[in-house]
């Protein structure tokens, strides 16, 4: 197999390429970013680009990969503008797609990493969406548009590709030791937001299980659409029980307007797609995906106590995570210096 | 669900149950056949195998006992406890054949609706729940949801909107007890002077939806919330304003005045009334089913309410005392 991965430089692409370094029928695994890799990887080869993938043709064409693993969708509109987030999440895509399926390519599957906020959260919103089910209110957010546009790049793709796997995962909220999400930063705070009056059901998934479902449906041939979410539901106010922090009430009029100071004081910035959440919240059957042989490590409440377990080593000992600082010339020395002993030669 | 799994507990180490199953319907064999046939998985399983019931290990992390559909046993209890005296006292609700509603497996409940703010349903969840020893979900309009606080006590009483999704996978999936009624806004919104003349049942989806989930529909007649919030009067240009279905001027508020007669009730005597289940013979899990049939259904199950309730009626000789 031999794969390329795109967003090398964010948590999910460094994840996903140490752990496809480690498997023994990968051959090649090339890696894709604007950034640098987040973690010390061993042989992906690791190829800066500009965002939009202009030179993604020419890289699909020169290394004849057979997999790619898009998992450089922006689902966190805080970290990024809009525009470069429709750059990322649109053009991106579309840009990759289209190497994919241009003429000569070997790509035979795609795995696209994509989100849960394409269901939005609405009130008259069934408990429990199942994949072929709409959103029941059109998409508010810029992230929530551009994923609808990515998910229809995808639909036609695999209409006019019948012979490439297309998979496409949506996640549902992740939390995790390493991870940053407007829910874990919204965890880690002192006190933790609510919407009086309100206790909506949210579901969770820990990364392992995301980097798990991705791996998964790399290896195995699972075409289609899923939803990835933990077992089981949990009202807001049990999450933040659990993990052990006290609540404090937003106004359910006007919320928007009372998260701003917060954002501007740089306290916490929530996106209107997590005002939403905590309001109506959302849960997803993932049902399907099981049924197509993936077992979860974790559940809902498995991911939220694992969340509260890291924050409490974090407490104790701070920041736990080893830095890495990509440098190019120390990578190359290792890879390709005559000096360096390999063991394998 | 973690409460359905507490049951059987609390049915044996509690008061014993008070009914008869040996007095249950007879059922056509045929449709038993047909429902028990092991190629169709028409027959509600209790729990089925699947991972769908939370992780063993889920018991030790959860701190709350709120469930997948937002209802909490605690909260149900602490509202049955301050519930019990109205129930029994105020409007001293009174069953005939209780011994119909399934003890085990997925059942819809339909009811007639009445009351500007329909008493009924609390009198039949309290009922069921205190009598039955089950829980029952009430599947009402979406706009609970949207509302802060009273939204989400409306789910922790187990309220849950009326999505077909959510019925199916309430009677299907979870084997629970739904309580729906057809009539909606219809019924709670009529005139006194059209009392217990039911309404149309709207586009008959509870009947699809129980084909679809493979389970009986249990019909009740329910005698005495007509009388417990009469509208006078209505204004629909007020109701449009507000976008709310109606504004009811009711005998309440004029007695009461405009706040304490739009929470206080009048003792009317509570009868309820419960049908032989409908078993519909038709194979779960269907994409589509015949329309005429599911109108047809739906208007006998209709019919068999005003017919009970008539003769309800007949033999009631006060509202207040029964």
């Amino acid at each position: 197999m031999r794969v390329l991965v795109t967003g090398l430089g964010t948590f999910w692409g460094s994840h996903l390429a140490q752990q496809l370094e480690e498997r023994d029928d990968v051959e090649v695994v090339v890696g894709l970013d604007t950034r640098e890799p987040r973690l010390p990887l061993e042989r992906t080869e690791f190829v800066r680009a500009d965002s939009s993938y202009s030179i993604l043709h020419r890289i699909v064409q020169a290394t004849k990969v057979d997999t790619i693993l898009h998992t450089h969708l922006i689902v966190d509109s805080t970290t990024l503008s809009g525009r470069a987030m429709h750059e990322i999440n649109v053009i991106g895509t579309m840009n990759l797609l289209a190497a994919a399926g241009a003429a000569g390519s070997a790509v035979r599957k795609v795995v696209v990493k994509s989100s849960t906020l394409v269901y939005g959260a609405n009130y008259k919103d069934p408990y429990f969406f199942r994949e072929d089910m709409q959103r029941t209110r059109g998409p508010r957010t810029r992230v929530e548009r551009s994923l609808m546009e990515v998910a229809s790049f995808v639909r036609d793709f695999a209409e006019d590709n019948p012979h490439v796997i297309v998979t496409k995962l949506r996640f549902t909220n992740v939390l995790g030791d390493l991870l940053e999400t407007p829910f874990s930063k919204a965890l880690r705070m002192a006190v933790v937001p609510e919407i009086t009056g309100f206790d909506p059901r949210l579901q969770f998934a820990h990364e392992d299980d995301v980097t798990g479902a991705l791996l998964y449906a790399t290896a195995h041939d699972v075409p289609g659409v899923y939803n990835v979410a933990g077992d089981g539901t949990l009202p807001w106010s049990e999450v933040c029980a659990i993990v052990g922090k006290r609540r404090v009430p937003m106004p359910p009029v006007l919320t928007a307007l009372a998260a701003e100071p917060l954002r501007m004081l740089r306290v916490l910035e929530m996106p209107p797609e997590m005002l939403s959440l905590l309001r109506y919240g959302r849960a997803v059957d993932n049902q399907r995906f099981k049924k197509a042989g993936y077992r979860y490590k974790l559940s809902t409440a498995g991911a939220v106590d694992a969340f509260a377990r890291s924050l409490r080593l974090e407490r104790t000992v701070g920041e736990h995570d080893l830095t890495y600082r990509y440098e190019r010339d120390v990578e190359t020395f290792f890879r390709h210096s005559s000096a360096v002993v390999r063991e394998a030669e | 669900m973690r409460f359905a799994a507490g049951m059987p507990e609390r049915a044996t180490d509690g008061s014993p149950p008070t009914i008869d199953i040996t007095t249950r319907p007879e059922v056509d064999d045929a449709t038993l056949a047909a429902q028990t046939a092991p190629t169709s998985s028409a027959l509600v399983p209790i729990h089925p195998a699947d991972e769908r019931a939370p992780d063993l290990d889920d018991r030790a992390i959860r701190k709350g006992d709120v469930d997948a559909w937002g209802r909490s046993e605690r909260v149900r209890e602490v509202a049955r406890r301050i519930y019990d005296p109205i129930y029994r006292h105020y409007f001293r609700a009174e069953w005939e054949g209780l011994e119909h509603i399934p003890q085990t497996g997925g059942a819809l409940l339909v009811a007639n609706h009445a009351g500007a703010i329909p008493s009924d349903a609390p009198v039949i969840m309290h009922g069921i729940e205190t009598e039955l020893h089950r829980p029952v979900y009430g599947l009402a309009e979406y706009l609970f949801r949207a509302l802060p606080v009273i939204g989400t006590l409306w789910a922790r009483a187990g309220g849950v909107p009326a999505h077909p999704d959510n019925a199916y996978r309430l009677l299907h999936d979870d084997a629970q007890l739904a309580l729906v009624f057809p009539e909606g806004e219809k019924g709670t919104g009529k005139l006194y002077r059209d009392r217990y003349k039911l309404n149309r049942f709207g586009r008959a989806g509870f009947v699809e939806i129980a084909m679809r989930s493979g389970v009986p529909i249990v019909p009740i007649a329910v005698v005495g919330a007509e009388e417990s919030m009469p509208i006078l009067f209505k204004s629909k240009r007020i109701a449009k304003l507000l976008n709310v279905p109606y504004v009811p001027i009711t005998a309440n508020h004029l007695l009461f005045g405009p706040l304490l007669g739009t929470a206080l009730y009048f003792p009317a005597k509570f009868k309820l009334r419960v049908l032989p289940p409908v078993h519909f013979g038709v194979p779960p899990d269907q994409e589509r089913y015949s329309r005429s049939r599911v109108m047809e259904e739906a208007d006998r199950i209709r019919e068999q309410l005003q017919t009970a309730l008539y003769d309800m009626l007949r033999s009631r000789r006060s509202v207040w005392f029964g």
